[in-house]
């Protein structure tokens, strides 16, 4: 115990760290006096207080709010690679804010952006498709769902096409720049969208710990010790989406990193989803802050979008998980 | 009267358009150790999930303590009734005191942890169980018997008056099949709990318990004493086959093996 109490508290340590000095990170150095005075103007400081560190905000928010949904899923579905997005809730929610950027929309909705409630509402369109399957058929396997899920994800990717299609120059344009995820801001903004989600999101969810524990032995073993699975489920499916649709709407899909974030905390700090949960929250907040930082300054001043980093990481990290790699079981 | 600890009436139950319990009503007193016997696919383990709603549905009524079912919230549910299902092949990544843990969860709240209380519980079920040593040993790498007594452990941790087993002894080797029939007999007579096991196997099924039901393609065949269930016609219209009877030295129950005498 005392070995993963001190992994659990290297895991979130090491995560705020990462994100902490990544605003440090990049071509223009930062001197002291800028750090200090967020106020004073210069250049160091507009890049450090108005580019990088809303950035960096953005960046952990939408990591933490991936991680969350991603840990939740696998729980639930009792398999490392059942995650929204590969049941199709981020193709959904792509969907949703194709369809508002094609059409032209321009809404607010109860002070959110139109674009943030239409990948809500994409997102539970794919959520629905998912959970709808699960109940339809009793004995309809994780597998079976996984499957459904990549048939969603085509579909839905089909009809992005389509709108891209059917779109003009500049919407097509717009519609693939947010197809890639990557986290492009330059306010606090976005950052201040995310935030009631990831936060909402993250004590709810790791308010079920219990629940997941259980869940994740299996919903007969659940039900049994008095969880009421059906209630848990709906939550979850719920906090979940919307969370992850904050996500898609701000930073667009970003895939795999609530595959790999959740899984990585889980071999260090073991199944306990009363440690695991807040230390994959941190620590998929730290490795998209990472994986953004090399994004950008990789190859500065020419920036790689997020999204294809941790693709590329997230790709054969499914293959290892396929294959049986340490701690997963894939039936 | 006392109220039944479970009472069933009436009870049917159809999923996918077959019906797979057909106006199944019996009764368990307090106190009973019941088996719950029948060939493949009678509907043993439907009706025992049916006990403790993870399986929902069905028309009758089941009763708890004299309260239906459905007046339980599934926390309340939890704490009279545990439930140990048929090993299996799924994966555990947890330890077994772990595992143990979870059986209190009906007495947890959201953020809460483990209390004095709960541990005290759970180290009393671990002792009455006997698996102390295995505690802190992850349940992947237990051996089958090893990891129905820890089951069984953590269903007692659930401190509810009523268990229900689904084939508890079936796939362990000999030595773990008498270990856990003792412990369970133990649980019966000296640890006041109710005990309903679902089991095909009649030798391992009737020793230990005072009562059997036997379920046939969904419908209620039997319900009496071990002694009455053991007859030759009876066994062979319930499991259409014959059956030997051996007289066992010390033992009210004969030894049957399936098919005629050589």
């Amino acid at each position: 115990m005392g070995g993963r109490g001190a992994a659990f508290w290297t895991v979130i340590l090491a995560s705020l760290a990462v994100t902490l000095l990544a605003p440090l990170a990049g071509p223009q150095a930062i001197g002291l006096p800028a750090l200090l005075h967020p106020g004073a103007s210069g250049v160091e400081g507009e890049i450090f207080w108005r580019i990088r560190v809303p950035r960096v905000c953005t960046s952990f928010l939408a990591g933490s709010s991936l991680a969350a949904g991603g840990l939740a899923f696998q729980a639930l579905f009792r398999n490392p690679l059942a995650t929204p997005f590969t049941l199709g809730v981020a193709s959904g929610a792509s969907l949703g804010a194709s369809l508002y950027v094609g059409l032209g929309l321009g809404f607010t909705l109860l002070g959110f952006s139109g674009e943030t409630a239409a990948s809500f509402a994409g997102a539970m369109l794919a959520v629905g498709f998912v959970y709808s399957l699960s109940r339809l058929k009793s004995g309809f396997t994780t597998g079976g769902m996984l499957l459904a899920g990549v048939a969603v994800s085509f579909f839905f990717s089909s009809l992005i096409l389509l709108i891209q299609y059917m779109s003009d120059f500049t919407k097509s344009f717009n519609i693939l720049r947010r197809l890639i995820g990557g986290i492009q801001v330059v306010s606090f903004g976005p950052a201040l969208n995310l935030l009631p989600f990831a936060l909402v999101g993250s004590v709810v969810l790791v308010s079920l710990a219990h629940e997941l524990n259980l869940l994740s032995v299996g919903e007969d073993i659940a039900t049994s010790r008095g969880v009421d699975v059906r209630r848990v489920r709906k939550v979850v499916f719920g906090v979940v989406s919307l969370m992850v649709a904050a996500v898609v709407s701000i930073c667009g899909p970003i895939g795999f990193v609530g595959m790999m974030a959740p899984h990585m905390a889980r071999m260090m700090v073991g199944q306990d989803h009363r440690r695991l949960a807040p230390a994959a929250i941190f620590f998929g907040g730290g490795f998209l802050t990472l994986c953004d930082t090399l994004a950008r300054t990789m190859i500065a001043p020419v920036e790689i979008p997020v999204g294809v980093i941790t693709s590329l990481l997230g790709g054969p990290f499914f293959l290892w998980l396929l294959l049986g790699g340490q701690g997963g079981r894939i039936s | 009267m006392k109220d039944a600890a479970v009472a069933v009436e009436n009870f049917s139950l159809e999923l996918g358009g077959a019906t797979i319990l057909r106006e199944i009503s019996f009764s368990v007193r307090p106190g009973d150790y019941l088996s719950i016997v029948g060939p493949n696919g009678a509907g043993k383990t439907t009706l025992l999930k049916c006990l403790n709603r993870v399986l929902t549905g069905g028309s009758g009524s089941v009763r708890i303590f004299g309260r239906s079912l459905e007046e339980f919230s599934q926390r309340e549910l939890a704490r009279r009734v545990s439930y140990v299902p048929q090993l299996d092949g799924r994966s555990l990544p947890f330890t077994a005191a772990e595992f143990m843990a979870m059986g209190r969860y009906p007495y947890l709240s959201a953020f809460s942890g483990i209390r004095q209380q709960d541990r005290r519980e759970l180290n009393d079920a671990a002792c009455r169980a006997g698996v102390e040593d295995l505690l802190e040993r992850r349940l992947d790498t237990l051996s089958g018997g090893e990891r129905q007594k820890v089951f069984i452990a953590a269903a007692l941790a659930q401190g509810a008056e009523i268990m229900l087993l689904d084939e508890p002894t079936t796939f362990l080797d000999y030595r773990h099949q008498v270990e856990v029939r003792r412990l369970l007999s133990e649980l019966n007579r000296r640890g006041g709990k109710t005990v309903l096991a679902v089991t095909h196997d009649l030798n391992s099924a009737l020793t230990g318990c005072n009562r059997a039901i036997a379920l046939k393609r969904g419908e209620l065949v039997f319900d009496g004493s071990p002694a009455e269930l053991l007859r030759e016609s009876r066994l062979r219209e319930i499991y259409r086959t014959g059956f030997t009877f051996i007289e066992q030295p010390g033992s009210a129950l004969p030894f049957i093996r399936p098919g005629e005498a050589l």
